[in-house]
């Protein structure tokens, strides 16, 4: 089960394109879009860089599959 | 188009002058009998060589790739690859122990790896949405 996650949302807020936020990361567009289309998890490494870019705690900006399961019940 | 593949593309290409030129001279070499005893094993062993180099090539760009996703993708792609060769190798094996098709040299695995490659590309496309990529 892939997460669910508030990057489109973060990323529109600052006026980033996905490439503008590719580049902050160091990673590839391809990357960002896979990721905010939920059809890629990034590493913990990863979380954690995207965390401290958007200066948010990752539980603010990846949902716990669990738990959103959890609220749909 | 990341440092890592550009690297890779490069190792390749320059691999693939090498096999051509080995295959090359060792076409000729047998062709005209300038080889015997060992010389002609290495000789037939050469062409195969640069084959190696392209498979430690991609082992080195999994390594040497830092975009997380991009590597994920050409694992899988890998996988396909390995996947599809095998099957086929296998499927081909029994037809021809049966005598239903003609014999095939070994070394057409790697050539089927690497069409393997484009089917793992594919099925990254239809699965992820990936760009095709050979």
């Amino acid at each position: 089960m892939l997460m669910e996650n508030r990057l489109r949302v973060l990323r529109a807020e600052r006026s980033w394109s996905q490439q503008d936020l590719a580049e902050r990361l160091e990673v590839s567009r391809q990357s960002v879009n896979a990721i905010e289309t939920g059809k890629y998890d990034p590493s913990l490494p990863l979380a954690f860089r995207i965390a401290e870019l958007f200066e948010l705690p990752i539980e603010e900006i990846f949902v716990s599959p669990a738990r959103h399961s959890s609220k749909a019940i | 188009m990341s440092p890592a593949m550009k690297r890779y593309n490069r190792r390749v290409l320059w691999l693939s002058l090498l096999y051509a030129a080995c295959l090359l001279a060792a076409i000729f070499g047998f062709k005209h009998k300038l080889f015997g005893g060992l010389i002609a094993y290495i000789a037939a062993i050469l062409p195969a060589l640069p084959i190696i180099g392209i498979f430690g090539a991609m082992g080195r760009y999994l390594f040497e790739e830092q975009d997380e996703y991009v590597r994920m993708l050409t694992v899988r792609q890998s996988l396909w690859a390995s996947g599809f060769a095998l099957s086929v190798a296998t499927i081909w094996g029994f037809l021809e122990s049966f005598d239903l098709v003609e014999h095939v040299d070994s070394y057409s695995v790697a050539i089927i790896w690497f069409m393997g490659l484009g089917v793992g590309s594919v099925m990254n496309k239809l699965t992820l949405g990936a760009p095709v990529k050979c």
